[in-house]
């Protein structure tokens, strides 16, 4: 059974899907493979149910993200009959930038933030749904459900829109693009209790099971392929752990955990206080960085 | 459980404590991530007010641009969650802007958190934000009184700005009030009972919070959904997708468009889940009808008694952006899943939001609050604010950049009396342009003073005489020695000046003429309106385009003289601007051709319109 104010939380962001869909000339859902990802599909089936989704889903693929995460989207993607559409920078692929030699910053810059807005540019999206949520860092308490961006894609705060009611303005002056937040009101906890109760997949990572991971700066980090560079002295344990947070998997720092079911997750998170970014390595580059990365085009 | 998910408005002056409170409540109930927790000791030491310990007020401030200056400059939507609710905080800051964004966060609300500084007692900014509250439909208050340290925890001090706002409440409509000293630096009542006031008896903040009753749309509404999308995979599934604004509905109950009034039965309630028995406000759903009638994105389901399907509104606008609203400006008006366009044809007054008293004006400004009257030009299904947030609140949008502009309130809806409503005539406008072999069209030359708009205009009308089309010419300046004589030219006179000049063209287009219109009309805001006041194809927007050097230099009537000696005030080119024309149907550069060749372009596009044969 769906508690009562997730029950309420679920219409609005229904709500929500169907006015991007139905003032959008051409929608788009960026699809990232994350929990919140999987939260934002099972909605988005179920605002046009018996329908199908009447937009494509985009994925940023950086080439760098967990086997498992792929695996997973392709499952997903022919088990409900989506339409898929993938993206990768070519220029980042043919400089090869990667994690290791070119930094967090560069990185994603390149291959997720750049990659981003060609994919916007080219497939002519004026809307794009995204899974973001406004407690998952302090910047974004002020973020519009439906967010109006400038020309290059970028957040310009001047631009933005008050926002009554259940009404959302979509209309667009030349140049310009919508992303639209339909989990903005929700909190990392509503969407697990959610996932739970709707019984949605998510990808297994989520879960606490053995994996090789070595330690650096602090932060648990998994060996998920041979491209993974160890340095000198490092050797990859198995540890009992899991992810709050899927990014690429050199970025994406493990926790120790034996939660390895929903409840137990849900139960983990009643208790533990760190926040679930915190295992993103990329936004501790600069404070305030959530924000600088907002005006730039990243979500 | 029903109650589950409270909506709260927070709203005080600068330095009340506002941050420092919801910073605690977000603190206390551990939604606190530590990694902003870190950050917040580090940021302590760089900006906190604080001397020693944690600023609780810098968890809740977004921007980076703001914590720098240390003041809030948006709604920002912050969350936690007790054993027996989840709340959803829009914090509107108390400062700037303040109509604006507490306009926004109260759009929603169920209840408001007034905060008010023991010290200074009620401030007029209380008063406005209790009256805002109210305005938008907000029915609970609960007034925090803060900083009770600093007023020595004195029971006195506590009362006496109750009893003031007392006098307040009873011009709101006697909304009830519940009142709490507290002191948020130390968290006395904020959660818990503080022993250092135990001379009061009532809840905490939080306790009344949990016990506050969410906003519900009054009891016993009728039905009403405003339809989003029409889901349609295949031809055997036709639904209808929306929330329920308000009422309930069941498969078997007759409901209709309510625009349409041909009514239908409910077949089916379609959820993801499996049909449902019943729907109620506020649950997003897909209704399928036991028959095929006309419905589409927009159209309301309703059933009986029928909302009205109104022509024109009489609203409380609170005005958003920095250019005014103006008699006679048009706007999208976004309604339900609907938006048409709308005129302001009054603007009766403005509310005075100290005395709640209501003042006329001649424009609304930004952050201020006014009554006036819209006519649409498609009809919008509407109820008053008071009966349903949902089918009374609306928004206003500029129709040029997109934005949001303002926020309307319905007050009262008006359905054109229907024997007044355009009669199909024998004899219309076709009928009439037929005879005179030509199609109705209205030449709409802008530009400058001195740009050349007469000469050319004059230049048209006698080529087309000399062909045999019927022509009528209307002149901006004369225009203003009859019908527009008690116009002048501030910005809201110049709208109306434009609005009668459009309606009188209209006219003679519908009397079959071909109407040849020079008048300045610098901004792009107004030419639009008088394009839409015609059907499309019949408006041909032609710039005459010379460079303001070359105006002055001719200067026939000696006006840029006058302007530059500031004689004439508001003059297009010298203290006014000129918005110059995006795309419109002809350019006519005038230092390039002589009148002659740019009069014969102007024919020859008629001709290619197929307005002449
Ligand atoms: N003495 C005392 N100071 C307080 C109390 N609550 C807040 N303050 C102080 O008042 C100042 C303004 O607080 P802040 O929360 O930033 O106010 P805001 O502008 O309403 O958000 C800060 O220096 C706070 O530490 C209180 O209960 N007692």
């Amino acid at each position: 059974m769906l508690p009562a104010h997730l029950k309420l939380l679920e219409a609005e962001s229904i709500h929500i899907l169907r006015e991007a869909a139905a003032q959008a000339s051409n929608p788009v859902l960026l699809y990232s493979i994350g929990k919140d990802s999987s939260a934002l599909l099972h909605l988005t089936r179920k605002a046009f149910h018996p329908a199908r989704p009447p937009f494509p889903l985009l994925h940023i693929d950086t080439t760098w993200k967990f086997r498992d995460m792929i695996r997973f989207r392709d499952e997903l993607v022919a088990r409900f009959g989506l339409e898929l559409r993938k993206h990768t920078n070519p220029e980042g692929l043919a400089r090869n930038i990667n994690p290791f030699d070119h930094g967090s910053v560069v990185y994603n810059q390149i291959m997720k933030t750049d990659a981003l807005k060609q994919a916007l540019t080219e497939g002519r999206y004026d809307i794009a749904i995204g899974g973001a949520r406004r407690d998952e860092e302090r910047s974004r308490a002020k973020e519009r459900i439906f967010s109006v961006r400038a020309p290059g894609h970028v957040w310009d705060p001047k631009l933005q829109r008050p926002e009554l009611w259940n009404l959302y303005n979509a209309s667009l002056a030349p140049g310009e693009t919508m992303r639209v937040f339909p989990l903005s009101n929700w909190t990392e906890l509503d969407v697990w209790t959610y996932i739970r109760a709707e019984a949605i997949d998510v990808v297994p990572l989520y879960f606490a099971a053995e994996r090789p991971v070595v330690m650096r700066d602090g932060a648990m980090i998994m060996v998920d392929d041979e491209r993974m560079r160890l340095l000198p002295g490092e050797v990859p344990e198995r540890r009992r752990v899991r992810f709050r947070s899927l990014g690429c998997y050199p970025f994406s720092a493990a926790v120790e955990s034996a939660a390895s079911n929903l409840d137990e997750i849900i139960e983990e998170m009643l208790t533990t206080r760190v926040s679930e970014r915190a295992g993103r390595l990329i936004d501790q580059d600069q404070d305030s960085s959530m924000e600088t990365k907002k005006r730039d085009g990243y979500f | 459980m029903a109650s589950s998910l409270l909506r709260v408005l927070t709203c005080g002056s600068v330095d009340d404590g506002k941050s420092t409170l919801i910073g605690r409540l977000l603190f206390e109930f551990g939604t606190v991530p530590e990694d902003v927790m870190a950050a917040l000791e580090r940021d302590s030491k760089r900006f906190g007010t604080v001397a020693e310990g944690v600023d609780y007020a810098l968890l809740v401030d977004g921007l980076s641009a703001e914590r720098e200056q240390g003041v809030t400059i948006d709604v920002a939507y912050r969350f936690f969650q007790t054993a027996s609710r989840r709340f959803i905080l829009a914090d509107a800051p108390g400062h700037e802007q303040y109509t604006r964004n507490m306009a926004t966060g109260a759009s929603t609300a169920d209840v408001a958190v007034l905060l008010v500084d023991a010290r200074k007692g009620l401030l007029a900014q209380t008063r406005r934000h209790a009256a805002i509250a109210w305005l938008m439909g907000v029915r609970q208050i609960v007034l925090v009184v803060n900083k009770m340290d600093l007023a020595g925890f004195e029971q006195g001090v506590f009362e006496r700005i109750v009893a003031d706002f007392d006098a307040l409440r009873a011009r709101l409509g006697d909304i009830p009030v519940t009142a709490i000293p507290i002191c948020a630096r130390d968290g006395d009542n904020v959660i818990q009972p503080g022993e250092r006031m135990g001379w009061y008896g009532g809840p905490s903040l939080l306790a009344a919070l949990e016990a506050a009753q969410p906003a519900r749309e009054a009891a016993g509404r009728p039905f009403r959904m405003p339809v989003q999308l029409v889901n349609r995979p295949d031809p055997s599934f036709r639904g209808y997708a929306g929330t329920v604004a308000s009422g309930r509905v069941r498969p078997g109950d007759a409901i209709a468009n309510a625009a349409g009034a041909v009514a239908a039965c409910v077949a089916r309630i379609v959820t993801m889940d499996g049909d449902l028995l019943e729907a109620s406000a506020g649950e997003a759903v897909t209704l399928v009808l036991d028959r095929e009638i006309d419905v589409s994105r927009g159209d309301v389901l309703a059933a009986e008694p029928a909302p009205v399907a109104a022509d024109e509104l009489t609203a409380w606008v609170v005005w958003m952006t920095d250019t005014p609203l103006f008699r006679g400006r048009a706007y999208g008006v976004m309604l339900g899943t609907r938006t048409v366009t709308g005129t302001v044809t009054a603007l009766a007054a403005k509310l005075d939001i100290d005395t709640l008293e209501e003042v006329p004006v001649q424009e609304l400004r930004l952050n201020e609050i006014g009554r006036v009257t819209i006519s649409l030009t498609r009809p919008l299904i509407c109820e008053p604010y008071a009966d349903s947030r949902t089918l009374g609140g609306f928004i206003l949008v500029d129709r040029l950049s997109g934005d949001t502009v303002g926020a309307g309130m319905v007050i009262a809806a008006r359905a054109r009396p229907r024997n007044l409503h355009w009669h199909q005539l024998d004899v219309d406008k076709t009928v009439r342009a037929a005879l005179k072999g030509q199609k109705p069209a209205v030449l709409w030359f802008t530009g400058l003073s001195a740009s050349g708009k007469s000469t050319i205009a004059n230049l048209v009308e006698r080529r087309l005489a000399a062909m045999g089309r019927h022509t009528m010419v209307l002149d901006g300046d004369n225009v203003r020695h009859g019908l527009n004589r008690d116009l002048g030219f501030t910005e809201a006179d110049r709208v109306e000046n434009i609005r009668r000049i459009a309606e009188v063209a209209k006219l003679f287009v519908d009397a079959g003429l071909i109407v040849l219109v020079s008048f300045i009309s610098p901004y792009r805001a107004e030419r639009g309106l008088a394009r839409d006041t015609v059907e499309a194809g019949e408006f041909i927007e032609i710039y005459v385009d010379t460079p303001v050097e070359e105006c002055r230099r001719r200067d026939p009537k000696g006006l840029y003289v006058k302007a530059d000696a500031g004689q004439l005030r508001n003059f297009t080119g010298v203290d006014a601007p000129y918005e110059a024309p995006t795309a419109p149907e002809l350019h006519l550069p005038t230092m390039e051709q002589p009148a002659e060749a740019l009069a014969e372009q102007v024919v020859a596009e008629l001709r290619a319109r197929g307005i002449i044969s």
